[in-house]
């Protein structure tokens, strides 16, 4: 196989592969999740359990206090740099806007290139950084295991095959297009299945967390 | 309760999982943050008291029976099936360093609830035989002899006797038609006959009738602590039942934290009805009287005080505010402490561990988070609403020789009442 059949089989079967055991799987682990139900609250409520479910949905993107700030600011800044990265590359890059486009029918405008490289590197340091941190700290390798350090990878490859790509850096453009691809088709195939997950159960989590103190009268 | 297997266990926390849960373990990143939040782990520095770990029994079986991959896995034999040895390792992070307080879950970025696992991890734990043999005890003497320290009616008779003697007032008992059922905690009955007197005083002044029952004084609740809803369904009944017989509008739940969180929020779920009756806190009936001009006070504290909010009252029963006004109403030199409210520290005698023989060290070693805390502050008084905190913080300050005196919120505002004739 040469690098340009290789980039059409990434393109188009690979792509539908992908897709297809990606909502597939996200089917799945929303039933497994909503099956299982919750029992009604019967104690008399102090405050409101749906307004503290939706609003900690927004209000935990932020430390509770500057005391938690200033214990976690490692986690909570690269999170953050590598996080904002991760989103502008994805969404805000003009070329993946306008693959939307061609596959939605419609698509935005996308930041300047320099600005969404920049956040891309600064992504990519937060993530050797982050990776440094769970290497290192002694209460995260005590609770990493081989999800975690799967999970950086599947991240971790398709921003930097991309950065390399757009660069044109190191390897042949076209075999490094087919792999920046296939990564982010591993990354969609592996997402339900690993903690990946969170991408959208955090708001599940959310609501349901927040509900609970909600429900007693909680600020949350 | 019959005898306890690894199987009951199992099934217990099969009938635990619910979809909360299960979009806890979803979405948690392994970010460690829950760590920096638990001062099991801040005083100690041992990671194995990090709070997501605590739960990796429970992460565990979750995974395996109800999860696609996890039971692929397990078909396939690629995945460590939970053991008795594994749960008895785990019952030192479950009960002896987990006092329920819930800080972890208000820093969890995915929003995790732990605290609520934790509960629920107990109940595994009590049916597979890896409870705290103390909490077995405890839970054991609630059953059979109504309180989780033996304390048996004539003892709080007793101390009734003693504090209509002190105040004056009648004590009343199994009155029909009182407006509001006073719930006690064997420790106040014990330790803290102040608070009943302060009740009598506060009540009469507010113009409210109010009664004690003698088949059902203990607000505690080890079925909870220890994770036995049988037990916890038991031991609330018979208030339940009690507040229903005599007609009463409102239970109090006393001065302890735990007391609150079983009667305010359990109680109706373990019953599987609503009640017909409501459920108050102390501080919040005390806010009620002082909003409808009913606690007339005067004079104000000498002294620099601050206030441990106790987390079953604030984090996990929202009652922040309530205290707040109230200490303001005796004090004008009342300060905060650096992380107050919803995020105060606990005291690290909570949920079981006071009960509990095994955590005494520990929970002595954790106590230098509020040591620090307090040591910021320089405060002359130390005020709270929690007998089994106020216990703690007694102790934990001699430990640390520190002389500061603490008292319970409730008996401070009656010092303060107005004499009437």
């Amino acid at each position: 196989m040469n690098s340009a059949t290789f980039l059409i089989w990434v393109r188009e079967t690979g792509f539908l592969i992908a897709s297809s055991i990606f909502i597939i799987g996200l089917t799945i682990r929303f039933f497994e999740i909503f099956m299982l139900g919750r029992k009604k609250d019967l104690s008399e409520p102090k405050g409101c359990a749906m307004r503290g479910g939706f609003k900690t949905i927004f209000t935990r993107f932020l430390p509770q206090d500057s005391n938690t700030f200033q214990r976690s600011y490692f986690i909570i800044i690269a999170g953050y740099v590598f996080h904002i990265g991760l989103l502008v590359a994805l969404f805000l890059l003009v070329p993946h806007i306008e693959l939307i486009r061609a596959a939605l029918g419609f698509g935005w405008v996308g930041l300047p290139t320099p600005v969404v490289d920049f956040l891309t590197v600064l992504s990519l340091i937060s993530m050797l950084a982050l990776l440094w941190h769970r290497l290192t700290n002694p209460v995260l390798k005590m609770i990493s295991d081989a999800g975690d350090y799967t999970a950086w990878i599947l991240t971790f490859l398709p921003l930097l095959t991309g950065y390399l790509a757009y660069h044109h850096l190191f390897f042949d453009y076209t075999w490094l297009l087919a792999f920046h691809i296939l990564s982010a088709e591993l990354l969609m195939i592996m997402l339900p299945f690993t903690k990946l997950m969170h991408t959208f159960t955090i708001f599940v989590s959310r609501f349901y967390g927040g509900a609970i103190s909600g429900h007693k009268g909680v600020q949350v | 309760m019959s005898a306890p297997t690894l199987q009951k266990g199992l099934n217990a926390f099969a009938e635990q999982i619910d979809a909360p849960i299960a979009s806890f373990f979803s979405s948690c990143v392994h970010c460690g943050m829950c760590a920096d939040a638990c001062l099991f782990y801040t005083e100690t520095g041992n990671p194995k008291y990090t709070p997501i770990h605590k739960l990796e029994p429970l992460r565990r079986f979750w995974k395996q029976e109800y999860t696609l991959m996890g039971r692929l896995k397990k078909a396939l034999g690629l995945s460590k099936a939970i053991s008795d040895e594994e749960l008895e390792e785990w019952k030192e992070l479950l009960y002896n360093s987990c006092t329920l307080c819930g800080r972890c879950s208000m820093v969890c970025p995915v929003g995790n609830d732990l605290a609520y696992m934790i509960r629920k991890t107990r109940e595994g734990m009590a049916a597979s035989g890896h409870a705290p043999i103390d909490l077995v005890g405890a839970s054991n003497r609630s059953v059979t002899i109504g309180s989780p320290m033996g304390v048996r009616l004539p003892a709080l008779q007793a101390q009734s006797r003693k504090a209509a003697k002190e105040t004056g007032l009648d004590i009343p008992f199994d009155q029909v038609g009182a407006e509001y059922l006073i719930l006690l905690s064997s420790m106040e009955i014990m330790n803290y006959p102040e608070y009943l007197q302060a009740i009598a005083k506060i009540f009469k002044q507010a113009g409210k009738t109010w009664t004690l029952a003698s088949d059902a004084f203990e607000a505690t609740n080890s079925g909870i602590q220890i994770g036995v809803s049988d037990i916890a369904r038991e031991l609330v009944s018979r208030v339940v039942n009690a507040a229903e017989k005599l007609q009463v509008k409102t239970v109090i739940s006393p001065e302890c934290g735990h007391a609150y969180t079983a009667i305010r929020w359990d109680a109706p779920n373990l019953m599987g009805r609503k009640l017909g009756f409501k459920v108050r806190h102390i501080l919040e009936v005390l806010e009620d009287f002082r909003q409808s001009g009913l606690l007339k006070t005067e004079g104000l504290e000498e002294s620099k005080i601050t206030f441990h909010d106790p987390c079953q009252i604030a984090r996990r029963g929202g009652v922040i505010d309530e205290p707040r006004h109230l200490l303001n109403l005796v004090s004008n030199n009342f300060v905060e402490m650096n992380d107050h409210g919803k995020m105060n520290w606990c005291c690290g005698a909570g949920g079981g561990v006071s009960a509990n023989e095994e955590a005494h060290e520990i929970k002595i070693k954790v106590f230098n988070r509020k040591v620090t805390q307090l040591k910021e502050l320089k405060v002359d008084t130390l005020v709270t609403a929690c007998a089994n905190c106020r216990i703690q913080l007694e102790e934990g300050l001699e430990e640390y020789q520190i002389d500061l005196p603490v008292v319970g919120l409730t008996e401070m505002i009656a010092e303060h009442l107005v004499e009437t004739k």
